[in-house]
């Protein structure tokens, strides 16, 4: 038989006992929906903390050092001749740039200030912040608002330290903060020209380096923030005040690898004390970090961590799952009673059939296809029904968030991989419980099936 | 329209025992039955209930296999079929009637005569003309949509007679096919079966119990008793 005859005489058998056909596809329904509905809140929970991780820039940033940076001194590494190690100049950052799922490549650019507000006076330490922390969730409830523009002369300052400049932080909003720095000049090329400020020059016969300034820098205060983007890798030594990185680079401010570039050759580059590799997801991670170690570096990033993170949720997945299926193993029952209730009730039907040149096989590809098409159905109702229970408990959980003052969240997500997953699983399933019914119709004597009253 | 068979031999059974073992029992149903039907010939079978008529024309149709013995349809040996070749044979070579009519009560007699051709794997639109073209010589042309539930006895069974002839078989099977009917319609039904077997020259094995209608309208009866073939029948 025609696989659309086929489909045809299945749909209008199941029709014909409509009512026992939609109960046991509501079960399948049932089944579906209890493990769309398990899964998408495992799905939901785990990008809720991915998207928390990435947007704490703490999962899917690598730090690069130069082999030869500070650092234990026992490094195979470090053990090399310093000529041979690379460094980590503009060039390794283009190289870098190019590797894949890297979203961007900067330089991590600190360096010491004394921050002056009216009579008050602190040390700290400054950090450039690229445009794309703005989205960071450091920034997440501050006052005020992020720098407006790449080159701004403005300052976010972080909380601890404004309420050292004033009682009341709040105040500081849209006031000017100046900033003492040391900026790293050209080298006096004689000695009545050079700057009158300490410098440090080369020595006779090689007067490469570069002297040290004193310069000033007046910034608007434009917010102010709790923690730092991704200050859990810097441990103690976090920033208390934030400018935005380009004109950080552009104030050329002394950092502590400029000591070692003095005593690198005359001809060579300028290099970067470390650079902030930022990557499209946590799961790029590994990969990045060993396509950098390749190019000569040392790396370092919070990986293990969001491997057992991936493990929690892989787990939690499987659990959820198991528990959602135990739903869709019921409704299977439903499917093999209906079945063979059906091969009980059609069995002088299932005899003319064959009298009537109906082969072993066709009737046992009627019966599945009865099977898969209730699988079908059900898998498509009951991927419905699931995604309508999320988005009430969606709404209900945002209700309750909203009352606690907290933002909305998407605690339920059912992504298209698993509504397809979930149609052929209630496809599969069905068909599965249909393999006992269809074979015993198959197997049925017609001449005992048309002597059945 | 029907393919006919008229030189040599439709059936050739030589032999054909059919036995059942119920508990420690052993039912001979059908016992050493030797029978030869030429092809066109209208041969009713006759016999008392339970004398093994039935079994014997279901052992033709090839919906059951005989314990021991030939049967030859066309030449081809039915015992030797795989199940796949069976159905075949059911479908393509022979059409059935059956006492109760058998017409499948949720499908219209539209579709109730559509289902062999659907088995056939014949395209729907030549399905559509000759379902058309059978249901009026039966002279149910007006009765498509109707299902087996709206239809009297006699449309019933002028629909089953449909049915079995949509695929054209070269052999028609008919089990007690007036077996519940009224006298007035059971000659109609056997009118329309003889002017069948004799415009298309197919081949009729009618089983029945009715020695009058059987003489009336069968070329040859044979009488059969106890699974036995106890008269060959003479060709009228």
């Amino acid at each position: 038989m025609k696989r659309n005859d086929l489909l045809e005489l299945a749909g209008r058998n199941l029709r014909e006992s409509l009512l026992r056909s939609s109960l046991t596809t509501l079960g399948i329904a049932v089944g579906v929906a209890s493990l769309v509905a398990m899964l998408s809140l495992g799905v939901g929970l785990q990008n809720l903390a991915n998207g928390r991780l990435e947007r704490s820039g703490l999962f899917n940033t690598v730090m690069v050092l130069s082999a030869r940076a500070f650092g234990p001194s026992n490094r195979a590494e470090q053990r090399n001749n310093p000529a041979d190690v690379r460094v980590l100049d503009e060039a390794a950052r283009q190289e870098i740039a190019r590797l894949p799922n890297i979203l961007e490549v900067y330089p991590e650019l600190r360096f010491p200030t004394e921050a002056r507000y009216n009579d008050r006076q602190r040390f700290t330490t400054v950090s450039g912040l690229p445009p794309s922390a703005r989205d960071s969730d450091a920034f997440d409830g501050m006052q005020g608002h992020f720098f407006s523009g790449p080159k701004a002369e403005e300052a976010v300052l972080q909380a601890d330290f404004a309420k050292q400049l004033a009682d009341s932080p709040g105040t500081l909003i849209g006031r000017e903060i100046t900033l003492r720095y040391a900026e790293q000049g050209a080298l006096a090329a004689g000695k009545d020209s050079g700057p009158p400020s300490p410098s440090v020059a080369g020595q006779a016969g090689d007067p490469w380096g570069f002297s040290v300034v004193r310069r000033e820098i007046k910034l608007r205060i434009t917010g102010i923030t709790e923690s730092e983007p991704g200050g859990a890798l810097r441990g103690p030594a976090r920033a208390g005040i934030f400018i935005p990185l380009q004109l950080a680079e552009e104030l050329r401010p002394v950092q502590s690898l400029n000591m070692l570039d003095a005593m690198r050759s005359p001809t060579a580059a300028s290099t970067y004390q470390a650079l902030v590799v930022r990557l499209s997801n946590p799961k790029a991670v590994r990969a990045a970090e060993d396509a950098i170690k390749r190019l000569g570096f040392r790396t370092f990033s919070l990986l293990d961590v969001t491997q057992n993170l991936r493990r929690f949720f892989a787990v939690l997945d499987l659990f959820l799952g198991m528990f959602g299926s135990l739903a869709l193993a019921v409704a299977s029952l439903g499917i093999i009673n209906t079945l063979v209730m059906a091969i009980l009730e059609r069995r002088r039907e299932i005899g003319v059939m064959k009298a009537l040149g109906a082969s072993d096989s066709d009737v046992k590809r009627l019966f599945f296809a009865e099977a898969g098409a209730m699988g079908f159905v059900g898998g498509l109702a009951g991927v419905a029904l699931g995604w309508a229970i999320g988005r009430v408990i969606n709404f209900g959980t945002n209700i309750y968030l909203r009352r606690q003052e907290l933002p909305a969240e998407t605690i339920w997500t059912v992504p298209w991989w698993l509504v397809v997953g979930a149609i052929a699983f209630a496809i599969l399933v069905s068909l599965a419980s249909g393999l006992y019914p269809a074979a015993r119709a198959a197997k049925l004597d017609p001449v005992k099936a048309l002597r059945y009253e | 329209m029907l393919s006919a068979q008229n030189d040599g031999l439709a059936i050739h059974a030589e032999g054909v025992c059919r036995y059942y073992t119920m508990g420690p029992a052993e039912i001979r149903a059908v016992e050493g039955v030797t029978l030869d039907v030429p092809a066109g010939q209208f041969l009713a079978l006759l016999g008392s209930s339970g004398s093994g008529k039935s079994t014997f024309l279901n052992l033709l149709a090839g919906l059951d296999r005989p314990t021991a013995g030939t049967i030859l349809v066309h030449g081809k040996d039915l015992a030797r079929m795989s199940p796949l070749e069976l159905a075949f044979h059911r479908r393509q070579t022979v059409g059935m009637v059956f006492q109760a009519f058998n017409l499948i009560p949720k499908m219209t007699l539209e579709e109730n005569v559509e289902l062999p051709l659907r088995f056939a794997e014949v395209e729907r639109r030549e399905r559509q003309s000759r379902v058309r073209e059978v249901l009026e010589r039966v002279g149910l042309s007006g009765r498509l949509t109707h299902r087996p539930g709206e239809l009297s006895g006699g449309e019933q069974q002028r629909g089953a007679l449909a049915r079995a002839l949509v695929n054209r078989p070269s052999i028609l099977l008919a089990d007690e096919p007036t077996g519940n009917l009224d006298s007035r319609t059971s000659d109609e039904i056997l009118q329309l079966i003889r002017e069948i077997n004799r415009s298309s020259g197919a081949t009729v094995v009618m089983v029945t119990h009715d020695r009058a209608l059987a003489e009336c309208f069968a070329q040859r009866v044979v009488t059969i008793s106890d699974g036995k073939l106890v008269s060959n029948g003479s060709v009228a």
